[in-house]
């Protein structure tokens, strides 16, 4: 891509031409991990003295 | 700089579960008591043997104080004393760990009592033991050839 | 990514640069790799080391050549092709810098090396005091830190050298990220140096007795987070900017990225008591301050997460697929160059949720030294971020050396990444669940007189041994395959990818170039975590430690 041409329009991404609500669920079943593994643990030190 | 909707979205909820991990913690810690073992306190490595509590290591009953016993440990590589302990089921108790040398880990497997010892510092932790059973004390960082062999042991009885 | 050399080689005299830290790496995981497998094995207990060699002289040599040597390599190798690719050649000047750095690092490996070799140093990587190593396993060490810093003297001249040629311009944006990595080394190296320099070496030559341990674990964890992150963001800048690019589509947002770089040059330093939550001679209130900023440098990974889902899914949407998760079908399934940092970035969910539990203040309780930790960064480091190295590495090796990747080569690429990925469920899974029952990390295989519970984890330690056998295995092909692009693949052309941003996404805001605000605020914030109770370790310090040879 030469420099001339470099041009950036401000406007933002177009929403609705790719969805991503394949992304949004992926990224809630990672947050369920990062949840379900935190709280795990934690109740496993509340068990324990 | 756009951002999508959805990832705000994301954003929004990881940052709320940040903060809820956070409070949880933070109210466990510094309401409830519980926070890791931070003793300030310290001591001459070389001169363990003859410092109190550490010039008799063990399990001993105290008056007065928001525990009921202290439990005393003296670590060099590659040996815990006192070797084993008894201590009374339910007993609220102040464990008490030094080293004599370089580094050790004090963990009793199983439990929440897991600090580091170090040469210089005492390390301090109140818990209540509250299940019976034998725990197995053992060094939980690299200090020489015979880390592995060393270890002590917790029984908890009625 | 602005220039017209995009379509570019990397020139010939910076391949060559390049290509002697990848020797030197590769080399690292071979003998490594070797130790791992040897390390499985004892704590089988089916197995004895021969020679009377120890357990923790093997553990020592695991640690420094693929926590260390490994590592440091590769990412000083990558950081000068994707500076070289994407801000023009080096000068004759800069190139020259760039060797002497090599030397002086290559020459500190080397010593330090034969001390681990000859047992004068078996005090695994990270040389706690005070276990005394020989004076010149610390040199070795501090060696490979100043030729690392030569290095990163080439990223930051070259950096400036685009800069002043392209004024108003953000820079090309592989080398904007290698450029924040290389400043985040900078400031962190001195906590390790510091540490090295004034402390240690002194008493390891007997010109001090003793030395002072709280202070030295704190300078050495200063730098130990960062460290961490220093191995992470090479596979981060794969994962925004190649990734992209070697799937077909474009970079998801160029600022975005760049403001996740930020984000980790400005919180990943002031955290290193998230090491030291279990320890005396620290306020627990500091700590609990480190850990809120520990917290805070997981939401840049959570940002990074949302891109690359964004990037698949657009990806496979541009390509037909509908339905939730249709276009995970329409991913390259069948490109080593994917698939391996892909596996990777799988292993970074469970690797990251571990990450979270052993940040969290007192939780960390349940998991200190245990051998959940090891574990935990069998999956951050030892996969997420070496199956990244290795998927850069299948088309920067024959870019480097005017050859190209096979379909052959591609296939063994792919049975290496899923021959990983089995053998790393078997062997982290294992560490994980043995962990939170208690067995200790760097540790021999021992039955602890008996315990009952010590019983318990023996069969959690026949599974690592198979999950670890099958991973050497996959570190032997990796080799092969390294060797193979070095010096047999057939001579062509092997594209050097490179995402662009979308067209639509908006210049990157110039502030992000402003480095005297971003190192500022570093700054600040290092200062903020660190000063008061770093003077409260010094005022109060204990008589120093006398430690010793224990081994
Ligand atoms: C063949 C593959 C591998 C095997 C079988 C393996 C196995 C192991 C085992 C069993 C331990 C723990 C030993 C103990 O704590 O007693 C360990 C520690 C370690 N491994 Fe690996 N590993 C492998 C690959 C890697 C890779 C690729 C890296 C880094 C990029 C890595 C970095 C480390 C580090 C830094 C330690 C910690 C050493 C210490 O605690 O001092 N390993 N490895
Ligand atoms: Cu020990
Ligand atoms: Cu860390």
């Amino acid at each position: 891509m030469a420099k001339a041409e470099m041009k950036y329009d401000t406007q933002p991404e177009n929403e609705e031409h790719s969805s991503l609500k394949g992304t949004l669920a992926s990224v809630f079943i990672l947050g369920a991990i990062l949840v379900v593994t935190w709280v795990g643990v934690y109740f496993l030190y509340l068990d324990r003295f | 700089m756009h951002m999508h909707k959805f990832e705000k979205i994301w954003l929004i909820f990881g940052v709320t579960a940040l903060l809820v991990f956070l409070t949880v913690l933070g109210v466990s810690a510094f309401y409830l008591g519980n926070q890791p073992p931070s003793c300030l306190a310290t001591v001459d490595p070389e001169k363990v043997d003859t410092t109190a509590p550490f010039n008799e290591p063990g399990l001993k009953k105290v008056e007065g104080k928001d525990w009921d016993y202290e439990l005393v440990f003296v670590a060099q590589a590659f040996a815990y004393t006192p070797g084993d302990v008894e201590v009374p089921l339910g007993a609220k108790v102040k464990v008490i760990a030094t080293t004599k040398d370089v580094i050790h880990g004090f963990e009793v497997a199983g439990t929440n009592i897991n600090m580091m010892v170090e040469p210089g510092y005492i390390s301090e932790l109140v818990t209540t033991f509250d299940k019976p059973g034998e725990y197995l004390v053992l060094c939980n960082e690299y200090c020489g050839s015979g880390h592995h062999m060393m270890t002590s042991k917790i029984k908890v009885v009625e | 990514m602005l220039k017209a050399s995009l379509s570019s080689k990397v020139d010939p005299r910076d391949a060559k640069l390049s290509m002697a830290h990848f020797y030197v790496a590769f080399t690292a995981l071979l003998v490594g790799g070797l130790a791992g497998l040897l390390q499985v094995l004892v704590r089988s207990g089916k197995f004895q080391l021969p020679f009377g060699i120890g357990y923790y002289q093997v553990l020592t040599v695991h640690g420094v050549l693929l926590g260390l040597v490994l590592t440091t390599f590769f990412i000083l190798g990558f950081h000068l092709a994707a500076v070289s690719k994407t801000s023009g050649t080096l000068t004759n000047k800069q190139r020259t810098v760039g060797w002497i750095g090599f030397w002086i690092a290559l020459v500190g490996t080397v010593m330090a090396a034969v001390m681990v070799l000859l047992n004068q140093a078996s005090v695994l990587f990270t040389f706690y005091a005070p276990l005394k190593a020989h004076a010149l396993f610390y040199l070795g060490l501090t060696l490979v830190v100043v030729g690392s810093w030569f290095n990163s003297a080439v990223i930051i001249m070259k950096y400036a050298e685009w800069r002043r040629a392209n004024p108003g311009q953000p820079s090309p944006l592989l080398t904007f990220m290698a450029l924040i990595n290389t400043l985040m080394w900078c400031v962190a190296t001195i906590g390790v140096a510091s540490t090295v320099l004034i402390q240690l070496l002194p008493w390891s030559l007997g010109i001090v007795d003793t030395v002072n341990v709280g202070i030295s674990r704190t300078l050495f964890w200063y730098f130990g987070h960062p460290l961490v992150y220093f191995w992470l963001l090479p596979a981060y800048m794969a994962w925004y900017v190649v990734v992209p690019k070697v799937i077909g589509t474009k970079v998801f947002s160029d600022s975005l990225a760049r403001m996740s770089f930020i984000l980790f040059l400005l919180f990943s330093i002031p955290v290193g008591f998230h090491h030291q939550l279990l320890e005396p001679g620290i306020d627990p209130a500091w700590k609990f301050l480190q850990v809120i900023l520990t917290f805070l440098v997981v939401i840049p990974s959570l940002m990074t997460a949302f891109s690359l889902f964004a990037t698949f899914e657009s990806f496979g949407r541009s390509k037909g697929a509908t339905g939730l998760f249709g276009w995970l079908k329409k991913l390259p399934w069948g490109d080593a160059r994917f698939t391996v940092p892909f596996i990777g970035m799988v292993a970074f969910i469970p690797g990251g949720a571990g990450g979270m539990v052993n940040a969290s203040h007192q939780m960390n309780q349940v998991v200190h030294n245990t051998i959940w930790v090891t574990g935990h960064f069998h999956l951050t480091v030892a996969t997420a971020v070496v199956l990244t190295y290795f998927g850069v590495t299948f088309w920067l090796v024959p870019h480097l050396t005017g050859r190209t990747l096979t379909k052959k080569m591609n296939k063994l690429a792919l049975t290496q990444g899923i021959l990983w990925a089995v053998g790393m469920t078997f062997m982290s899974g294992a560490m994980h669940a043995a962990g939170l029952l208690g067995a200790p990390r760097r540790s021999s295989f021992s039955e602890y007189g008996g315990a009952a519970q010590a019983a318990e984890w023996i069969p959690y330690q026949i599974a690592q041994a198979v999950g670890g056998s099958i991973l050497f295995i996959a570190v032997l092909l990796m080799v092969y395959i390294f060797i193979n692009l070095a010096f047999f693949a057939p001579k062509g052309e092997q594209e050097f990818p490179v995402g662009e941003a979308t067209n639509q996404a908006e210049k990157a805001p110039m502030v992000f170039e402003n480095w005297k605000l971003w190192l500022g605020i570093t700054v600040l914030l290092i200062l903020f975590a660190y000063t008061i109770p770093f003077i409260d370790l010094i005022q109060n310090a204990p008589p120093g430690a006398k430690g010793g040879r224990f081994w």
